[in-house]
């Protein structure tokens, strides 16, 4: 009779690179036991079905980049790291598709396509983020005013679920409705529901050229007409906003690209007025405003004007709170970036009265990261209203719950904040 | 009828009145296919409700009595989508016509499920906006519709499919619950999971779509080429030279041979294909590209260029090909409609592919497609009145799904999969593919009633374990169950 394999022995089993957890490898402060670096779907595979034998908590990862987003994980056993799956596995050019691994990190796949003069039309915030963390974050960037954002180029998806089953969904043409799209679920899952291990993406032609557009205003009753921007004949790719201190000035920036653009930027310029026009975007262009305590809002287009104004308001009212503000006005999916420091009453009060603020506009504030103290106080998601369809889906695709437990969108926080720590040092 | 379903019907008539429920064996033979008419089955009650709560309220009563529902919108569905169920209720969303709002500050639109496509950009023109996704049948299909199916059309190829321009959608869950999905929402996207999911994970009741601006300038042009190589050349060239069009549709000789018959849309004669390429948006991007569009053409080999720069000129040059699906009526009894897609690139060797298989079974068939996206409409022409003929035609249909499944493409590129393509789902997908694609259903419909038999061939009970598959379910066998 044998005895059963311990999980550290069953996973080193697996064939996969396994090694011990160290301090840094920490998930918001949830230390894991072992990091594994699966270099195949088929590795992937394997690793979780040694998850599911045993009983272990799984966090992916890729660049960790965002790994801090959300709640942190009530566990984790096993992080599972996505950087050797680094490999394009193919690109036509003639199809403007590529499939890849998860791990390639998106600089990686834009110095590979730029070759073939393609690229693929996402913004990343952070700089190292990889495609099956982009993914899994749902982030975008300004661009997604004229290429959507990463579940509208996304046309194929292999994933890995808790038990081990490798799953795939869509295809690799641009054109394709046969059974249900899990590139879609996917998208912005938080690791919850399984391993994305390779997608595959619709591409674009890199524009002929580029224009940046931007002019600097006192306030907002200062800028110029959003919508009259947003929806002209001279197509801005992009329209973004930046106000680094809560009262200072704001400045607006549209990005026109592709043939005659140098022509469209002129007349964006005369329609923005007092407008600089360069080749080179602003320095804050497509970057978070800050990434300790950041909160995103979204409205429908034609609120962003009045949510800024909410947001300034609710500021002024949380003590002159120094909010920095940024993000895609014309998409009206705006970031905010609190002092770390903010007292977690403080900032409970800003993100409760900033929520009904916003409400008369149908809009949503979502807290993507913030300091454990006042973490442990926020209502990170308010209300969502697909929340119970969300847990359901969760149960099927994970009954066991061992994919980044705690991280649901939607789900209630633990009743008192749990900080596991690293016992070894 | 059933005593089970005279209670049924007897429980909606107090939730819709008289004129809303339909239990008359005449006036439910009305309802008994959609576009796809081979496909037929009596619905034993046809409902019309009115609002959300009146679908929720008969979406409870077909949970708590166990009986099948579908749903259907305007019935022009190409893959058998909404074909009812003999022991099931049939929910029709045509009285929900209301456009609720054209919301112009924030480009959307708020209607029911029963509003037509082309009545959305009806209503947004005046506005200078329109909704973008096009299908050939916009003047009646309904955009409850389009949701189920992800409905694309002629111009996705640069605008996207119907996922891309829906913003928020009400459904009512195959539980009877009302939810909102909408795309503001963090976690997982559901939105655009439930659409194109065919009527399988509930009944949309009331969807916020985009509105897009109007283009500065539309420009198109029709290329008369030799043969279907050369127009493929030029569709490569035009993609390779990093322009996208709104359109590129190409038609070959037989296709346009019907068109000409059907329509007399005055094609260049002797064409052995032509391409229709539309580009659109701001005017100077559009004079550039059109210029390398021309050139193009020429080089691989046009003999003939047409350009349109009117409401009027365009609508000659589409006439042919809007016309097409209907035309090949004109010069075959009879016609199988496929909708494969494949790599664009592989566009040629699938079209000779095509071409040996309808020789080597003596079969005739049309090209009509998509050319910028793969996007096949192979139409396969027989005499049904003559022996074998049917049988043949559709050994042919199915050998050209076949044929795009093996060059990495899919089995519907537009029309869905519906009960027609179901049984082709096991060639493109593995089994895990498919259980796991199954989770989802059995999240949203645990009791499998939300218009079973559809997409997915023989699925498994919710809950039931994998394995492999033999035999009857026991459940199945011993009555308590039924397997969708």
């Amino acid at each position: 009779m044998t005895l059963s394999p311990s999980p550290g022995e069953a996973l080193a089993a697996s064939g996969v690179t396994i090694r011990e957890a160290g301090p840094d490898d920490a998930v918001s402060g949830v230390a894991p036991r072992w990091v594994a670096l699966p270099e195949t779907t088929g590795e992937v595979a394997a690793l979780m079905r040694v998850a599911a034998e045993q009983s272990l908590t799984v966090v992916p990862v890729g660049g960790g980049t965002k790994l801090h987003w959300g709640p942190p994980p009530t566990r984790c056993d096993l992080l599972l790291d996505t950087c050797c799956l680094n490999q394009i596995l193919e690109h036509v050019a003639g199809d403007l598709v590529v499939r890849a691994q998860a791990g390639v990190t998106t600089e990686a796949l834009a110095a590979a396509l730029a070759g073939a003069g393609q690229q693929l039309a996402l913004d990343v915030p952070v700089d190292g983020a990889t495609i099956g963390g982009t993914l899994a974050a749902g982030t975008a960037g300004p661009r997604r005013l004229r290429y959507g954002t990463a579940r509208d180029l996304l046309i194929g998806i292999t994933v890995v679920l808790a038990d081990g089953t490798v799953a795939r969904s869509g295809g690799k043409v641009v054109k394709n409705v046969a059974g249900y799209d899990l590139g879609k679920l996917f998208t912005g899952s938080q690791g919850t529901l399984g391993v994305i291990a390779e997608a595959t993406f619709r591409l674009h032609p890199l524009p002929a050229s580029r224009a940046w557009i931007t002019t600097t205003v006192p306030d907002l009753r200062a800028l110029p007409d959003i919508a009259v921007i947003a929806g002209s004949q001279l197509e801005p790719s992009a329209l973004e906003i930046d106000r680094p201190d809560l009262h200072g000035p704001l400045t607006l920036a549209a990005l026109v690209e592709g043939v005659a653009a140098d022509e469209r930027a002129k007349a964006m310029g005369e329609l923005m007025g007092e407008a600089r026009i360069g080749s080179e975007p602003p320095v804050w262009w497509g970057r978070l405003p800050g990434e300790e305590f950041l909160l995103e809002l979204r409205v429908p287009p034609g609120a962003a004007v009045p949510a800024l104004a909410a947001v300034l308001r609710t500021a002024e009212e949380a003590g002159d709170l120094p909010v920095r503000v940024r993000g895609s006005i014309a998409s009206s999916i705006i970031q905010l970036a609190l002092p770390p420091d903010t007292s977690p009453p403080t900032a409970e009060i800003f993100v409760s009265a900033l929520r009904s603020g916003l409400a008369p506009h149908g809009g949503r504030l979502v807290v993507w990261t913030a300091p454990p103290e006042a973490a442990s106080r926020l209502d990170r998601w308010g209300h969502v209203g697909a929340a119970t369809l969300m847990r359901r889906v969760k149960e099927r695709f994970d009954p066991e719950g061992r994919m980044s437990p705690g991280r649901l969108v939607g789900e209630a926080p633990p009743a008192a904040p749990r900080r596991v720590r690293s016992e070894r040092s | 009828m059933t005593p089970a379903m005279a209670e049924l019907s007897g429980h909606f008539l107090s939730i819709l009145g008289p004129s809303g429920v339909i239990t008359d064996p005449v006036r439910l033979r009305t309802y008994e296919c959609d576009g796809l008419s081979y496909h037929r089955a009596t619905p034993a009650i046809v409902v019309l409700p009115e609002t959300a709560e009146q679908v929720a309220a008969v979406v409870r009563a077909c949970d708590r009595t166990g009986t099948p529902f579908v749903a259907r919108g305007s019935g022009t569905g190409l893959s058998g989508g909404a074909l009812p169920r003999t022991d099931g209720v049939l929910i029709v969303t045509s009285r929900m016509r209301r456009i609720i709002e054209i919301d112009v500050a924030n480009r959307r639109a708020v209607v029911e499920p029963g509003v037509t496509n082309l009545a959305i950009t009806e209503a947004a023109r005046p506005f200078g906006y329109y909704y973008a996704p096009d299908p050939s049948s916009q003047q009646i299909c309904s955009i409850g519709g389009n949701v189920a199916e992800n409905s694309g059309g002629a111009h996705c190829l640069k605008y996207g499919f119907t996922v891309n321009h829906v913003l928020a959608i009400e459904l009512v869950t195959p539980d009877g619950e009302i939810v909102e999905l909408d795309a503001m929402d963090p976690g997982y996207d559901l939105l655009g999971a439930f659409i194109g999911s065919e009527g399988t994970l509930g009944i949309a009741t009331k969807i916020t779509v985009r509105l897009s601006r109007a283009p500065e300038v539309v420009t198109t042009l029709l290329a008369a080429f030799g043969n279907v190589e050369s127009g493929g050349r030029a569709v490569s060239a035009i993609i390779g030279a990093g322009i996208v069009p709104a359109a590129i549709e190409m038609m070959d000789a037989l296709a346009i041979e019907a068109a000409e018959a059907a329509v007399r849309c005055d094609y260049p004669p002797g064409a052995g294909a032509v391409l229709i390429v539309e580009l659109d948006g701001p005017s100077a991007e559009v004079a550039h590209q059109f210029a390398q569009v021309e050139r193009l053409c020429q080089e691989s080999g046009a003999f003939e260029l047409r350009i349109a720069d009117d409401p009027a000129e365009r609508a000659a040059i589409w006439k042919g090909r809007k016309s097409a699906f209907a035309a090949v009526g004109r010069i075959s009894p009879a016609y199988l409609v496929q909708d494969g897609v494949v790599p664009r690139t592989a566009l040629p060797r699938v079209l000779a592919g095509i071409e040996e298989l309808a020789a080597r079974h003596g079969i005739r068939v049309a090209n009509v497609f998509h050319a910028g996206d793969g996007n096949l409409h192979p139409l396969v022409l027989f005499d049904d009145a003559e022996e074998g003929a049917g049988e043949r035609a559709e050994l042919v249909s199915s050998a050209i799904l076949d044929l795009c499944i093996s060059y990495g493409g899919s089995i519907t590129g537009e029309h869905g999969v519906g009960v027609d393509k179901s049984r082709y789902m096991p060639k493109m997908f593995t089994p895990e593919d498919l259980d796991t694609m199954q989770l989802v259903r059995c999240a949203f419909d645990p009791k499998g009633l939300s218009n079973p038999g559809k997409i997915f061939p023989t699925p498994r009970l919710c809950g039931e374990a994998p394995g492999v598959r033999k035999g009857v379910h026991p459940l199945v066998a011993s009555g308590e169950a039924e397997l969708f």
